[in-house]
């Protein structure tokens, strides 16, 4: 195996574990606010690609402007599933609900697109999905780069509204301790409704990229999920920062594995190495704790 | 107040989720419909004349609505009630029509068989037919075999689906192992100035895809094309980059993938075009078959342009059963020819091949049925002649291997078989 081919690992592991992240920070970040496990988020990713499919294919939108439609859509589409589905778990039983419930959130939304767009899978494609440029001496795909670059800015302003707005000091407050941060006026359900729209219309934009770099049908969210929450694990619930980190590392390790030893093995010391580091952190790498201090 | 507002909205979420899951991905159909009579072969030999009269004869499947193989399941339910229409229309089995008992298994080996129990305890199906993928046709075949039913399919034809010593079980289709021989022995016979020096060999770890690439590689390695590349990766990987950024990086001049699904397919083709890499010749086991789907994800005809596939049959296989088939889809789902899916037609002939079993038995009975069916009796099928052996496979079938041409899927393989045309070669560039 020549270096050529790892350095083109290392960057393919980089660019795909943004994405990744883009697609895991939802999943964060509602846990993070409401303690909920959302196991629809690989179908709302999903549902963000379809939104991009009809918009390119059928209005001529660019995949990328299109998210200024897709955005805002899935923002009121998180507020609304946060009011009618999540708002309704009680507190001590929340985290363990949310999965029975957003399983069900799941399941509407594959129905719902099996029914519109049938089973067949379809592929996002614009001029730049197949383009590459050429640099130290491997091609780079256009796609992956701009998804990279999109995942670092929406991150970056998901981490700047958490953290140095008075809207992210409420979320971080009713984060806390709920009571206190009504008492001292933060309006809770609204901040939560508000953070899970955040977090979905995030994934807007992860499902756009996903599906510009993968064939999907309505059932391609399945897939997604089980190495979402692993990232979001290995993070440590509620940390946007993390997601990104632990999906660049999750995402580049397994693709140096695949390229020096072997596919198969790359999934094993993907998962194991979530293992390792659950067994010293087992708050993952930017534990709960850790991120409500800061 | 809260408790009550909570248990009602989870119920709400949980039945919404049941129905639409249903509307996605689980059917119940009766074709009983009556009118002209449609004479195949097939068809025909099983029924009285006119059209059906007696009670309904219920057939059970579980096929993937939803999941992994939603496209193969959906595909194939739509071949499983083109026939049972023809069946019925033609006066269905021994004068009784048709009732198909579809239930989805959403791709998952656990639930198809508890789809099977339900379908033979509960909903009393006197005759059941097969699941898509092999990796649910072996636990399906077991429970069926409980229960001494005849398991006809068309979509499970791995080694691994007849390596349990089960006497019920029964492949209309092409048995896999054999699917890439064609391929390989047409690249060894290629003068040696133009045959591929190299050769990379990537392939899912699923019972469909890997058993085929040995022997291809064996043949291909006895022609003197080294292998630069072999590799298995995981069926549930979704990242397919590195593997196929390293097969480009090899060079190869022939690649051949072992894969099941069209997203498997894609995935490498973006990959080699992204990488400005071509090979001279390019098999994938499984994905290109998927007619206009594969192309539309590929990103056009010109991508797909001189991409191989193995396969029994295809839209244009000259056949009158299998024309007729063919016209009846369009006519019902739409679309053009190019669209119709192996699948189809293999779920279609699990149908041809008990319609013939019962006619011949004159019954329902399944212990006559399987006996029927390893009598050595050639049956006829839209995929060709159908012979069961002692396995359970079907020894008659052919393997073909086709190409995407011009938009067109194309018989290429073998060389000297009718209706083969030849195969371009090498593999044009991307998008040319």
């Amino acid at each position: 195996m020549n270096s050529t081919a790892l350095a083109k690992a290392v960057v393919d592991g980089i660019l795909t574990g943004g994405v990744y992240a883009l697609m895991a920070a939802g999943l964060t970040l509602i846990f993070g606010v409401m303690d909920i496990i959302n196991i629809a988020q690989g179908a709302l990713i999903v549902l963000g690609a379809y939104m991009s499919y009809v918009l390119s294919v059928h209005l001529g939108i660019d995949l990328f402007l299109g998210l200024f439609i897709t955005i805002p859509a899935f923002f009121v589409l998180g507020v609304g599933i946060e009011w009618a589905f999540m708002r309704r778990l009680r507190d001590q039983d929340r985290a363990a609900m949310s999965i029975l419930v957003t399983y069900a959130v799941a399941i509407i939304i594959e129905g719902l697109l099996s029914v519109i767009f049938g089973v067949n899978f379809v592929q996002l494609h614009a001029s730049y999905t197949d383009s590459t440029f050429h640099i130290l001496g491997f091609y780079l795909p256009y796609i992956y780069v701009f998804g990279f670059l999109l995942a670092l800015v929406l991150l970056g302003a998901m981490y700047y509204l958490l953290y140095h707005t008075h809207f992210g000091r409420g979320v971080r407050g009713s984060l806390q301790n709920r009571t206190a941060a009504e008492l001292i006026g933060v309006n809770v359900n609204r901040v939560r409704a508000l953070s899970v729209g955040i977090g979905v219309a995030v994934t807007a934009a992860g499902g756009m990229v996903f599906g510009a770099t993968n064939a999907f049908n309505p059932s391609s969210g399945y897939d997604l999920i089980s190495r979402l929450l692993s990232i979001v694990i290995l993070a440590g619930l509620g940390s946007i920062g993390g997601a990104l980190i632990a999906a660049l590392f999750m995402v580049t390790l397994e693709d140096v594995v695949a390229v020096l030893w072997s596919p198969v093995w790359a999934t094993l010391v993907y998962y194991a190495s979530l293992i390792v580091v659950l067994s010293f952190r087992p708050n993952g790498l930017f534990g709960k704790a850790a991120v409500r201090a800061q | 107040m809260r408790r009550s507002g909570w248990m009602w909205s989870c119920a709400t979420v949980v039945a919404i989720a049941g129905l639409l899951a249903g509307c996605g991905g689980s059917s119940n159909s009766s074709s009983s419909a009556s009118g002209a009579s449609s004479n195949t072969a097939s068809t025909s030999s099983a029924s009285g004349s006119g059209a059906a009269t007696g009670s309904p004869v219920v057939i059970g499947s579980s096929l993937s609505l939803s999941g992994d193989f939603s496209a193969d399941g959906q595909a194939f339910e739509r071949g499983y009630q083109l026939w049972a229409s023809d069946i019925n229309k033609a006066g269905g089995l021994l004068g009784h029509p048709v009732k198909l008992d579809i239930v989805s298994d959403a791709s998952s080996p656990a639930q198809v068989v508890t789809n099977y129990q339900k379908l033979i305890s509960s909903d009393h199906a006197k005759l059941v037919f097969g699941p898509v993928s092999t990796l649910l046709t072996v636990p399906a075949s077991k429970v069926v075999n409980r229960y001494g039913y005849a398991f006809v399919e068309g979509a499970g034809g791995a080694p691994a689906a007849f390596g349990n010593g089960l006497h019920n079980i029964f492949d209309v289709s092409l048995p896999v192992i054999d699917n890439l021989v064609p391929f390989a022995k047409w690249v060894a016979s290629l003068p040696a100035s133009e045959r591929p020096k190299t050769a990379a060999y990537a392939t899912s770890d699923d019972p469909f895809t890997q058993p085929q690439i040995p022997l291809a590689q064996q043949i291909m390695q006895a022609a003197g094309i080294k292998t630069v590349y072999n590799k298995v990766f995981p069926a549930e990987v979704t990242d397919y980059a590195p593997i196929a950024s390293a097969v480009a990086s090899s060079k190869a001049e022939a690649v051949v993938l072992g894969s099941v699904d069209v997203p498997t397919v894609s995935a490498f083709v973006h990959a080699f075009i992204q990488q400005h890499y071509n090979p001279k010749v390019f098999i994938a086991t499984a994905g290109p078959d998927q007619g206009g789907d594969f192309v539309k994800a590929v990103g056009g005809a010109a991508n797909a342009e001189g991409i191989m596939y193995p396969n029994g049959w295809y839209p244009g296989y000259a056949n009158a059963a299998s024309q007729k088939l063919v016209s009846e889809y369009v006519a019902k789902y739409g679309g053009s020819p190019s669209d119709v899916n192996a699948d189809v037609a293999e779920g279609y002939s699990v149908g041809q091949a008990v319609a013939q079993a019962v006619a011949a038995t004159h019954s329902l009975d399944n212990a006559k049925i399987i006996s029927y069916l390893h009598s050595g009796q050639t049956l006829n099928s839209v995929q060709g002649p159908v012979k069961f052996d002692a396995k359970g496979e079907n020894g008659a079938a052919a393997a073909f291997v086709f190409q995407w041409q011009k938009g067109q899927q194309v018989q290429v393989l073998p060389t000297g078989a009718s209706g083969s045309k030849p195969p371009v070669y090498p593999k044009p560039n991307w998008g040319s």
